[in-house]
This record gives structure tokens, sequence and C-alpha cells, in this order.
């Protein structure tokens, strides 16, 4: 007995050592053999499965009902719109073959495609986007995305290939708007309640995708479609699996078990350039953002009143050093609330520069100094110290940290509330109840941002919380509204961009960079991402056989 | 016996009462409804129809109204419909006028939870009583102080820190097991022997780090009752008797010891079923806990009242049947009841 | 005490206890950095001579954020118990002295509560209510009471008919006096049983609430968010989750073998009677 252990205890670790050393080589020749056989070019062929990993699951896959990232992000390889954004950010064509603007500007008239079908063979005709606007704009359908359609004063579908929209004013974001509205299929939803039918879990569209199977709180899987109105994609399935916890979705990507993730900064700049085995095999990304980050003043109170107060904070708040901090490089100073790069964006602007002494001065112009000694500017005895207010997003949480930090140099006291989304939303921003909160915009391809900007946006629930009130930008924004000339347009909102920058009701902090990682056994992927990011050409990507992942390789 | 069920089934009523109006307030404290989520802060929604929703899902009236409203339709076991989630039913299966069959939430997700929990329970069971005896024989040595802190760290490690190692240890480094997830891609391809194996291999670690968690109580708690019915009267008359040890050990004290266990057990339910949130968020498993959390962030009233309500009620049904079993198990209490 | 000191695990967890107390307290004259100093240019610096824990995602001294985090976590672990000793003392003595109808509503209350899943009602209520870490004391504290009470009952209850009790109640003693002078004094030893139990629970929510963003809020150092944000680099910045995950499986349990071990030594029946 005794003698057997000690044979035990002796043999153990050298079989062990054995299995380690026998595992380790064959890996790294499996390895060192694989990232080689990644590398090489293959030709385009179809076929394969795509799997990627999403946070949360749709509620329905109908985006105009749904809202989630995760539903339009799903929905949007099922459904077409009339129009979509090309690679360059301009509007083209998807359903819609062309469209002209009428002479007055009040009228567009949408000429689809000739021969579109569904996904089922039924022909996909006017009648079908007549519907879908009946359904959007219709006081019964619970869609929060209601209000741009709701403008058009008459639609009509004059033939199978027409349709038509008539609208009360000439309204510059309207073909913005008709790029935004999946089509539903009318043979399918007719008689349905729109607000709860079996359709939103069996969609049926016209895009590349149909769906093929949606295990509940697992994955949703689609198939190619062999209807599709714009060609045929190259890849035959595309795998969402739902994986909540990110660091579970980055150890499945190491593991390969997922072929894209997006990468935080720290994965993108430290882990990636650490691991030798990950960039063999994973291909890094970066694209342009689509939100900008801001601090943004309650103007109805004191001192946020005071634009001296805010061009002060402006100056004072070291943007590039937040970039470097928390995005470690990755992202770009903004001077206006537009794409950097894109024709709404004012090349002219510049961001205010880091100039702590000038943000003392224009404080002490405002009235505020350190009176009491006590290290905190102070007028009229109040000290000026606030709270900014944000919500639980890693990357907002850390800015207001800098922010914080910078602020205090120059004697501004600032302490930091961190709430849950939900609540941020009701208990703070509807009631206006905030001296600055610090949060994010969309950098929309549309540059009309009237409700955020437009003094009539004030009541509780819309967005002009911050309560901005610029006469000259109100006049701006209504005309950019019914202005449909680009080049006319483009003036009017570079205008608008420099009052804004001007008048510092917020403060652009940074816009980050989306950063993609894609596995390399996927093939034609525009790299450098062009302005509308990797995706844009999804539908050419291709997998080569012998790169394939073995479906079902656990025995 | 049956009096004392009945008299048991009674008294559920009012703490069913009580747990409704508890969870019910609870969710009123607070502002925020499912009108002010994330996809709801998006400028081209507008308040108008924010407010048509809230009217639909009343919303506007006044909490009481509300509570009544919620109270009449749990009666007949009708938890309502989702919120958020497209208006699936909260509890059970609903089929439509053509024959579309929309699963309940709580239907689908609640076996998957209880299935893990009753493994890891098999699994505690399995682990603990052994050494709960161990200890209680080598009381104060080596033995009972080792196993004593071997539960204690199993007890104390968090538990999404451990699960995060090992998921990285066997399913990233080495190939040993899948990483999250219920099923492999494809399973559904395979023999039901096949995908039964794939999803065991699925739930291995999930079940793993539950079980360590709850080990501790359940050792203590036999190593303690051990104790406790080793310095009993009985145990040394069976040992002056002459009986031999094992006996003494195996036949008397460990039975004995054993049946207070089947409390405990209807008692953990809340805790197992409150634990499974982290354990399903990290590993990605559509249970109880991750339905629970969704609901809480989206402010999805029914599905958050359904919840508390069914998993109190399962506690309630578990507490029932441990003590039945209790009293089946125990002959003084058997006798009692009887007359 | 000497039963404790007799008792090497209970010593251990005792000695653990307090260390890490010292170290919270006096956590402002350890620590070699400001806490929440950012640092751009030593983002995640692995362990050194200078940072002996490493640097985070924003370059602060991982090992100063541990020291101020130790004062957040052990806070909401023993006010949370507090809070819920305050109330299991305050219901199970009602319950216990005065039984009839106040014992079986508190009694019901205590089924009540002991069968909604806790973890579920927390999570609501901080979710609704904003974490912050007042709230997040008060939320453990008032889901965790349920023991407490059901101890004290059965303390008093037990107690009652003893004959001291009976004899100072026929000489004309106050009710109060009586629970205060005499049941709360002799059923004390159950309580800080089950008290020093719950300081280890309640550090282990207060991380879980962290994993979940419902934990005590950045830019406030607590143990579990500290964890919490290293979960992401587990591997490749691995002094972020290793340190904090270490500091509360120690801390945890310090608390539970102090606990247990005094269990051990105050129950009779446990001992070693030799």
């Amino acid at each position: 007995m005794q003698n057997r252990h000690q044979i035990i205890k002796k043999i153990l670790p050298c079989l062990l050592s054995i299995f380690i050393a026998t595992s380790l080589i064959s890996c790294s020749e499996q390895k060192n053999e694989a990232s080689s056989k990644l590398n090489q070019e293959y030709p385009p062929e179809s076929g394969g499965t795509l799997v990627d990993a999403m946070s949360g699951e749709p509620s329905g896959l109908i985006a105009m009902m749904a809202g989630e990232s995760s539903a339009s992000a799903i929905a949007s390889n099922i459904f077409n719109s009339l129009l979509k954004y090309d690679k360059n950010l301009e509007l083209t064509g998807e359903l819609a073959k062309s469209w002209d603007v009428s002479a007055d500007q009040k009228t567009i008239t949408f000429h689809l495609k000739p021969n579109l079908k569904w996904a089922d063979g039924k022909p996909l005709t006017s009648a079908d986007v007549l519907f879908t606007w009946q359904t959007v704009t219709n006081d019964n359908t619970r869609s929060p995305y209601g209000a741009d359609y709701k403008l058009v004063k008459k639609a009509e579908a004059p033939d199978a290939n027409t349709f038509k929209v008539t609208y009360a004013q000439p309204y510059a974001p309207a073909l913005d708007s008709w790029s935004g509205l999946h089509v539903l299929p009318k043979h399918l939803l007719e008689d349905q309640d729109i607000n709860n039918t079996p359709f939103s879990r069996h969609p049926v569209g016209s895009h590349y995708y149909q769906l093929d199977q949606w295990k509940k709180g697992e994955s949703i899987s689609l198939k190619r479609n062999p209807n599709a109105s714009q060609g045929q994609a190259k890849i035959d399935r595309l795998v969402s699996r739902i994986i909540p916890d990110r660091a579970a979705q980055f150890l499945e990507l190491m593991a390969d078990n997922i072929d894209s993730m997006s990468l935080n900064s720290i994965q993108y700049a430290r882990i990636f350039p650490a691991r030798p085995d990950l960039t063999n095999k994973i291909a890094q990304y970066k694209e342009l953002g689509n939100s900008y980050t801001y601090l943004g003043f309650n103007l109805k109170r004191k001192p946020f009143n005071d634009v001296r107060v805010r061009q002060a904070i402006n100056y004072a708040i070291d943007k590039q050093e937040i970039i470097d901090g928390v995005l470690l490089g990755l992202g770009l100073p903004v001077a206006s609330p537009y794409k950097p790069g894109t024709r709404w964006s004012n090349p002219k602007l510049q961001p205010y520069p880091y100039n702590p002494q000038k943000a003392i001065t224009l404080l002490k112009a405002a009235g505020f100094e350190d009176h009491d000694h006590d290290g905190i500017l102070d007028r009229d005895g109040q000290p000026l110290s606030f709270e900014i207010l944000t919500n639980q997003n890693k990357e907002r949480e850390m800015s207001a940290v800098l922010v914080q930090r910078r602020l205090k140099e120059i004697g501004i006291d600032v302490k930091i509330r961190v709430v849950e989304w939900a609540t941020f939303i009701s208990r703070f921003i509807k009631t206006g109840d905030f001296n600055v909160v610090l949060l994010g915009w969309g950098l929309g391809l549309e540059p009309d941002q009237f409700n955020i900007w437009h003094s009539s946006q004030q009541a509780p629930g819309q967005f002009n919380f911050i309560g901005y009130n610029n006469p000259k930008v109100d006049m701006l924004l209504e005309t950019g509204r019914t202005e449909l000339n680009p080049d006319k347009r483009m003036k009017i909102y570079h205008q608008f961009a420099e009052i804004l920058l001007e008048d510092s009701p917020v403060v652009y902090l940074f816009a980050g960079y989306g950063l993609p990682a894609m596995h390399k056994r996927v093939k034609g992927i525009d790299d450098p991402a062009p302005p509308a990011g990797i995706g844009h050409n999804a539908y050419e990507w291709y997998i080569p056989t012998p790169l394939r992942r073995n479906e079902m390789s656990a025995e | 016996m049956l009096k004392y069920l009945l008299n048991r089934l009674f008294w559920m009523v009012p703490l069913l009462v009580g747990i409704s109006l508890i969870s019910f307030l609870i969710m009123h404290l607070a502002p925020g409804d499912i009108t002010s989520t994330e996809a709801s802060f998006n400028p081209k929604t507008s308040e108008e129809s924010r407010q048509k929703l809230r009217e639909l899902y009343n919303l506007d009236k006044p909490v009481i109204v509300q509570y009544g409203l919620w109270l009449k339709r749990m009666s007949t076991l009708d938890f309502g419909h989702s919120f958020a989630s497209h208006q699936s039913p909260v509890f059970w299966q609903e089929t439509d006028k053509d024959g579309n069959v929309t699963k309940g939430m709580i239907q689908e997700a609640l076996p998957i939870t209880l299935l893990i929990n009753v493994l890891s329970l098999i699994l505690i069971i399995g682990i603990a009583l052994p050494l709960g005896v161990i200890s209680a024989l080598t009381q104060n040595k080596l033995p009972d102080r080792s196993i004593t802190i071997f539960v204690f760290i199993g007890f104390a490690i968090p538990s999404f820190w451990l699960a995060l190692m090992l998921m990285y240890w066997t399913g990233v480094s080495h190939n040993w097991l899948p990483i999250s997830g219920l099923h492999s891609l494809g399973a559904d391809k395979l023999s039901w022997f096949s995908q039964a194996l794939d999803t065991l291999k699925h739930l291995t670690l999930p079940i793993l780090i539950s079980g360590l968690t709850g080990l501790a109580g359940i050792s203590l708690f036999v190593r303690n009752g051990m104790l406790d019915v080793l310095h009993q009267d009985y145990i040394t008359t069976a040992r002056a008797k002459g009986l031999p040890e094992n006996t003494v050990i195996y036949k008397h004290a460990l039975r004995n010891a054993l049946l207070p266990l089947i409390t405990i057990f209807g008692l953990s339910i809340p805790g197992l079923i409150g634990g499974s949130v982290i354990a399903e968020s990290i590993f990605a498993i559509p249970g109880m806990g991750k339905l629970f959390y969704d609901a809480v962030l989206m402010r999805d009233f029914p599905v958050i009242m359904g919840i508390l309500t069914i998993g109190s009620a399962l506690t309630l049904v578990g507490n029932l049947l441990a003590d039945l079993a209790y009293a089946w198990a125990d002959p003084r209490v058997r006798k009692g009841v009887a007359q | 005490m000497n039963a404790i000191l007799k008792n090497p695990l209970a010593l251990a967890g005792l000695i653990i206890i307090a260390i890490i107390s010292f170290m919270a307290v006096f956590a402002p004259l350890i620590a070699p950095f400001d806490p929440d100093a950012i640092n751009v240019k030593s983002i995640l610096l692995a362990p050194s001579s200078s940072h002996w824990m490493g640097t985070d995602g924003l370059g602060r001294d991982v090992y100063s954020r541990m020291l101020f985090g130790a004062r957040i976590s052990l806070l909401v672990g023993i006010v949370a118990v507090g809070i819920a000793t305050i109330i299991g003392i305050v219901l199970g003595a009602l319950a216990g002295f005065y039984r009839g109808w106040a014992d079986t509503v508190i009694m019901r209350l205590v089924d009540v509560m002991l069968s909604i899943p806790t973890f579920f009602l927390i999570l609501a209520v901080i979710a609704f209510l904003t974490p912050s870490i007042w709230n997040i004391m008060i939320v453990i504290g008032l889901t965790s009471w349920m023991g407490v009470t059901r101890l004290v009952r059965a303390e008093f209850l037990s107690l009652r008919n003893r004959e001291f009790v009976l004899a100072s109640q026929t000489l004309g003693a106050q009710d109060s006096r009586l629970i205060f002078k005499q049941l709360l004094p002799n059923s004390l030893t159950p309580i800080i049983v089950s008290s020093v139990l719950g300081v280890a629970s309640a550090v282990l929510v207060e991380s879980g609430l962290s994993f979940l963003g419902l934990g005590v809020q950045a830019p406030q150092a607590s143990w579990g968010n500290i964890l919490t944000d290293g979960k992401e680099y587990i591997e490749f910045a691995w002094w972020l989750s290793l340190f904090p995950g270490l500091a509360i499986l120690i801390t945890v349990m310090g608390y539970n073998l102090l606990g247990e071990g005094l269990r051990d030594a105050l129950d009779p029946r446990t001992s070693n009677n030799k």
C-alpha cells in the first residue's frame, strides 16, 4: 500500500510533465500551421457560418417596435429600407432604384427596383411600402418612431413600383427617415395586431438573410435568403449568440467559439499586442464611432447660464488626456455634433484647447475667485461646486473622474454620481433635476438636430433637457429642416455648429472609435475601414472552405 | 395528517398575499418605468407616444388600482404579459387564434434553473455528507480543520471570479469544456444522448460553482448535527451495549443527524434561485436569474412580480414538502401527528 | 475569549479580521498613493516595487485603492449587519416576550421574507433606488434580519420560563427592564455569532452586486467594484482581479472562521467535552 503510494507520487509528476510538454508542442505546431493557413489568399466562395455574440436578446425583430440595438442589428440583415447609406455615407437606393424630389420640394417619388420578392416568394411592391407607412403612423401602433412619418400628409402607391409621399412643408430629413424604415410584408401582417404578432419572432423580409432558428435566450441563426433583393450574400449562415457578460464574450473569442466581437480599448491596444496567439488568428479593425461623449450643463441653473463659466470649463478640460487615458488614444476630439470627416462636420472648427489660465481669467470675469482661500472659487459666498451625473458606463465614469481632477486644479469642486439608466432618465433627465451630465449623443448621418437643440424641445421627456435656447440656432435649425439642397444645407449646419461651439452649452469630450475584431477566417473585409465601417460590404465577406469551423467539433 | 396539511395549505394564502404586497410596493418605490429604458432615449421617439404606452399598460393609474388589477389576475394564475418582450406571457404559454403557441417566459426559464439547482444539490449532498461526517469524527483534529477551511474557501470565494478563472482554464487554455451557453452550435443535429452529454458539459462549471458555494452550509450542518447526536444519551447507551462503532455512527447517529437536513433543503430554495443571477449572467444561461435581472433593468413590472411570486410560492411548496417528508421520516413526529 | 484562543481556526479568523480592520482604519496613513489619483502615463502597470499591486486602467495604484476599498467593503458589511441585528432583536424580543398576536404577525412576516428569494429582492430594490453605498447597506440590512429574529425569539421563549426571569417578574419588574437587563444579555451569544457570520455574507453580496453593476459606484472604490473592473482582463492584467478576489476570500473566511469558532466554543453541545 505504502509502496504503491510512493510509486504513484513519483510517477505522477513525470506523467504530468510529459503530458503537458507534448500538448504544448502539438499546440504550438498546430498554431503555426494554422496561422500560415489563415494568412493565405483565397478566392471568394460562398458557404460557411459566421458566429458573433450580442449582450442582450431582442424582444422581437420588427425594428420599429423593438428599439434595442440587438434587434436592429439582426433585423437589418432581414429587412430592407427604401434607401441606405453607402460606404462613404452618401444616401443611395436599396429597395428604391431612384427617387425624385418635386420642384416645390414637398413631394418625393420613389421608384422601386423591378421584380422584388419577399423571402417567401411573394412579390414586394409599393403596396407593402404604403402598408408599412400606414402601420408606423397608426395611432394604435406602439412604436416610438412614428413622429418623422406622421409629417407625411399624403402617401400613395400609384403603381406597383412607385411610392409617393407628400409633406405639408419641405422636410429635409425625410430622405434619411426613409433609410431607417424597414419595409414589412403586407400579405403577412395585414390582419395582424402589429403590437403583438407572432411575425416579430418569425419575420419574413427581403434582405440577404432570413430567420432560420431562434433559440430563446441562446442564439438567433439566420440563413441565406434565396430571393434576396440585393443579390446573394456569400456566407451561408449568421449565428448571433446571446452572451451577456463581456468578459465571457472575450473568452469565447479567444477560444475561437465566436468569430467577432467589438473590443474595448484595453483589449485592442494592450491585450492584443501582447498576445501573438491572438493577433495570429484575429484581425483588429478601427472604424469611426457612432456617438460622441459630452459634458452637458443645465442652462436653466446658475452659474451655467453664464457663457463665460461654460467656456472656462471647456478650456479647463484636457480632451486629449481623456482620449489617451480612457480610450488609450483610440478616439478623436470633436468640435461639432457630426461625424468627423463627413460633409456636415465643419472642418474649420477646432475644439477648445486645454488652457487652464484662460479658464481662470474667464471665471474671474464672471465673478468667481477664491475669496475665502479654501481652494475653491466662489461668488457671492457661493462656492463653485457641482455634481456630474452619469450613467453606468465605464468610459463615462472614467471620463468624469478625469474631468473632476482637471476642474479641481482650477478651483472647481466636482462630485461624481453614477446612476443606473432607467433611474437616470426618469429621476434626473425628465425632471431636469441635475447640474451637469456626462452623456453621449449619436453622431447621426442626418444633420437635423432640431429635437436636441431647438428651444421648443424642452418639455419633460423631450431631448433639449439641458435647456438650450438661442434664437439664431432655432432659426438655422428651422431653415435646415426645409432646405433640401445639400450644399445650402451644409452651409446652414456648418454655421449652426460654429455657434454651438462658441456658446458651449456642452463640452465635446471625444468620439471613440468602434473596434471590431474578426477572426481571420473571414475574408473580404475592407481594411482600413471606410467611413461607414467594415460592415458595409458584409454580403461580400466569405469564409474559405479550408478555414471553416468544424461545426459540431465536440464528438 | 390531513388536517395538518390543510392547515399548512391555508396558511400559504396570506403568505402569498404578503409576498405579492411586498414585491408590489418595492416596485413602486422609485420612479422609472418601461418607457424610460435605453431604447426610448432616442431623439426619434416622442413623449406623446411614450405617454400612450403608459396608458396602455395602466401605468398612469394609482398604485393601489394597479395592485388590485394585478391581484385579481394573479388569483387565476394569470401573470399577464411582459411589457418589454413583445407581449410574451409571463408565466405559461398561450395559443392565439391562428394556433401559434407563445411559450411563457417563466415556463421556459424555470426548468433550466431547477435543473442546475437540483444537480448542484445532488453534488452538494454527495460531497458534504462524507465531509461533515469525517469532520465530526475527527473534531478539532487535522482532517476536521482542513475540511472546515476547504468548505469556507468554497463559500468565501467570489463566485464570478472563480467562474471566470475556470472558464479561462478549462475553455481557453485547454479545450476541455465549453465556456458559456447551454448547447453547442448545431447540437440539435446530434442524437439525444450526445445532446444530453453536450448540455451536461455546458452545465459542468455552473453546477460545480454553485455546488462549491453551498458546500459549507450543508457540511457544517452535518458536522454539528453529528456532534450533537453523538453526545446524546442513546448513543452512549448504544456504545455501552457494545455495538460496533461503525453501527453506532452510521445506523444510529447519522440517521438522526440527517433528519433536520430535509428542512434545510426546503429553506435553501430561495437562496439557490436568488444566487442564480450571477451564474446565469456569466455563463449565458437563460434561466430565472437572467430573466429577473433583465426585467429589473427594463422595469418590466409583470415579469418582476411574476418571478418574485412564483419563486416564493416554490419556496413555500418546498418547505411544505420538506416538512411533510420530515414528518414522515421522524417516528416521533409521525406518531404525534397520528394522534 | 479563552475558547477562541484555544481554537486555532477561530484565532486565525480573529487575526485576519484584526489586520484587515487595522488596514481599513489607517488606510490614509498606510496608502502610498492617493487612491483616486489618475495617471494616464502609468496605465495597467504590473506589480512592482513602487506599485505593489500594480495599477488599473486609469493608472491608479491598486494597493491604495484596495486599502480604501477595505473601508467601504467592511463598512457595508458591518452597517448592514447592524441594521439587521437591531431589527431582528426588536422584532424577536416582541414576538418572544409578548407572544400572542404579536408573535403570530411577526413570525408570518418572517415566513414571508424567508420565502422571497432574497438576492432578487435586493437586486430589485437597489436597481430601483439607485445603487449608493447607503442604499446597499440599508437594503442588505432590511432583507437579512429574519435569522436574528428567530434566534432572539427562541432564546426569549426558553428564557422566559426560567426561574430568574419568573422571579423578577413576580417582584414587579417592568417589561422593558426585564427585556434589557435580563433576557437580552442572556441571549447575546447566538446574536453575536450570527452577526459575525452576517458580515461575511454582506461582503459577498456587495461583490455580487458590483458584478451586476449595482454595487458601490465608481469612482468610490470597493473590493467588489475593483474586482469587477478587472474581470475582463483576468489573465492579462491578473493583478486587477487577483488582489481584490483574494482580499474578499480572506476576509470572508476570517469572519466565517471566527463565527463558527465562536459557535463551537459557546455552544455546549458541539464543544469538545473531554
